[in-house]
């Protein structure tokens, strides 16, 4: 019952004279697309940069939004505003992760006895994926301090982060449902079959295959999350979006926002490479073959 | 759960098993009925299967099979009857399913793999998880029974690198890895291509040799006529004819199961 490869004879293989054309073909035609794919891109570019540029009000613009002395002036500033979304971002999306995950769990278990659960899990989501972000900051970020709630803190930050948590849990708690429904019910069946109890069929064969197949929308709504931390600069948090806004307000010069936009930038564009490249490293190989 | 979790007894030899007087019968079903809504796919359902046997099931496709053999595994819910295996009566609802599935092994048509752990994993994830084997130790057994099944040097390959038989034959070794009391095939060579089937009931005839109870169903009837102790005819959820392969497939008393083996032979 071994299995035997077959142990073919090392014979000298050389491409046939069909396959030679065919390569020499390829390779031409592949120099060929990079030089048409280079020279319409740079004259895209050109055309773009000098109509933008020879436009009447480009110097005002360059001046307002790209002024060097300002984006210098204002960087240490931002960068400092930036650590506290940094901050922000990992703690929330750590609980965001274990309250909706939690969540989504609690919504596809069965039987009677869990019924209550089911409604809790499934009122939360529907309520706070209905409520607008920004309603959910502030009613929390002016409201729960005002209750001085014995054992919770009363800063902005606190109950900012809470409500970024609460309405996000809802988004990703449907995307780990998604997940968790998507992993066929066969692997369920045969976890069971073994003896597995619903639990471990769940945590051993269910959750990693699910978890494997929503890293692209977990990633998607990280970074989203990333920047929706600035929103609770509206509670008066000193982040990169607030400090902008400061240093705006010294002359008028929007410089600062597009510093913050960048650095945004700097830090998802980075992240959603490096999920790619996770995701396919973790990810099945498919049959695609080269199409 | 009323009963502790226990590993069943090691694999005995043949005559060990059938010299088994205590039990005569390992699993018996009484009119069991099942339904999907208005459907009823099981009726009237009666089988025993002793120590040591191989009990083939054969009949179209439909005919309540692959439902029989879930019911047993008590992945489905009868609807009336009784089915007792080891002398419970494992339908009664206060009995712990996962324990009663514990002793059993099955083996799905589609392999049902676990694709995100490897070979190893697979055939181990049971040994670690339900039957309490330390790690080490579980490799090692499930290394021997890969071994066994011929696929030792796969161990930390993937299920979606190997070839379909392959595959089957990795999931009977996680079905088999625990010493079950009774082995549920659910056609398990019906995914493979004609060259592959052959790997995969050679296996089924060595672990037959070696005293291993099965309950199958099979569109194999060369399978069921060598390896078979009892064959049962199935035809719209109920038994229609059983015993011995000579008898059912060579000399059937019913219309119906004559009907049958002519449209499988002339295929």
């Amino acid at each position: 019952m071994t299995d035997r490869v077959a142990a073919e004879p090392q014979e000298a293989w050389r491409p046939s004279s069909v396959q030679l054309e065919r390569d020499e073909w390829r390779r031409r035609r592949t120099i060929r697309s990079a030089a048409i794919a280079a020279g319409s891109t740079l004259f895209l570019l050109g055309a773009i940069g000098g109509a933008v540029v020879s436009s009447p009000g480009w110097d005002r613009v360059r001046e307002t939004y790209f002024s060097w002395d300002k984006a210098v002036s204002s960087f240490p500033a931002v960068l400092d505003g930036l650590w506290l979304n940094i901050r922000v971002m990992v703690v929330c999306w750590i609980l965001i992760l274990l309250l909706s995950l939690t969540v989504a769990v609690v919504r596809t278990l069965r039987g009677p006895v869990a019924f209550p659960l089911r409604l809790l899990g499934t009122a939360y989501v529907d309520v706070f994926r209905g409520l607008p972000l920004l309603l959910v900051i502030f009613l929390l970020g002016f409201g729960g301090p005002a209750l001085s709630l014995q054992g919770l803190p009363t800063s902005p930050l606190f109950w900012g982060g809470a409500a970024l948590v609460l309405s996000y849990s809802a988004y990703v708690a449907e995307v780990f449902r998604a997940g968790i429904e998507s992993v066929h019910p066969s692997q369920r069946l045969a976890g069971r079959s073994l003896g597995l109890s619903y639990g471990q069929t769940l945590r051993h064969v269910v959750l990693p295959q699910a978890w494997r197949r929503v890293i692209p929308p977990l990633m998607n709504d990280l970074v989203s999350l990333q920047k929706d931390s600035g929103l609770i600069a509206v509670l008066g948090v000193t982040d990169a979006i607030r400090k902008a806004q400061i240093e705006t307000a010294l002359d008028f010069n929007y410089t600062p926002y597009v510093v913050a936009g960048v650095l945004f930038c700097c830090l998802t564009i980075p992240m959603a490479r490096l999920t790619d490249r996770y995701a396919r490293k973790k990810g099945y190989h498919g049959a695609g073959g080269h199409l | 759960m009323s009963t502790p979790r226990h590993s069943p007894p090691p694999l005995r030899s043949p005559e060990q098993r059938r010299g088994d007087p205590a039990t005569s019968e390992l699993l018996s079903l009484k009119s069991v009925r099942k339904c999907f809504g208005d459907n009823v796919v099981l009726r009237d359902v009666d089988l025993t299967v002793e120590p040591g046997q191989c009990v083939v099931l054969i009949g179209a496709s439909g005919s309540g099979k692959s439902t029989l053999l879930r019911c047993v595994n008590l992945l489905e819910v009868v609807d009336d009857g009784v089915i007792t295996f080891d002398g419970r009566d494992i339908t009664d609802p206060r009995v712990d399913g996962d324990d009663v599935r514990s002793r059993m092994g099955m083996v799905f048509q589609a392999y049902n793999l676990f694709p995100h752990l490897d070979v190893i994993g697979n055939v181990t994830l049971a040994l670690r998880l339900v039957h309490d084997v330390p790690a080490d130790e579980a490799r090692a057994r499930g290394l021997a029974m890969l071994e066994r099944v011929g696929l030792a040097e796969k161990a930390k390959a993937r299920p979606d690198d190997l070839s379909g038989g392959q595959q089957q034959r990795v999931a009977i070794a996680r079905a088999l890895v625990a010493n079950p009391r009774l082995m549920l095939l659910d056609e398990v060579t019906s995914a493979l291509d004609p060259e592959l089937v052959g790997e995969v009931l050679d296996l089924l005839t060595e672990l037959k040799g070696e005293g291993v109870t099965m309950l199958l169903n099979t569109h194999e009837m060369g399978f069921a006529r060598d390896v078979a102790d009892r064959v049962c005819f199935l035809h719209d959820g109920h038994i229609h004819e059983q015993g011995s392969p000579e008898q059912v497939l060579g000399d059937p008393q019913q219309e119906r199961t004559r009907t049958f083996l002519s449209r499988i032979r002339a295929s």
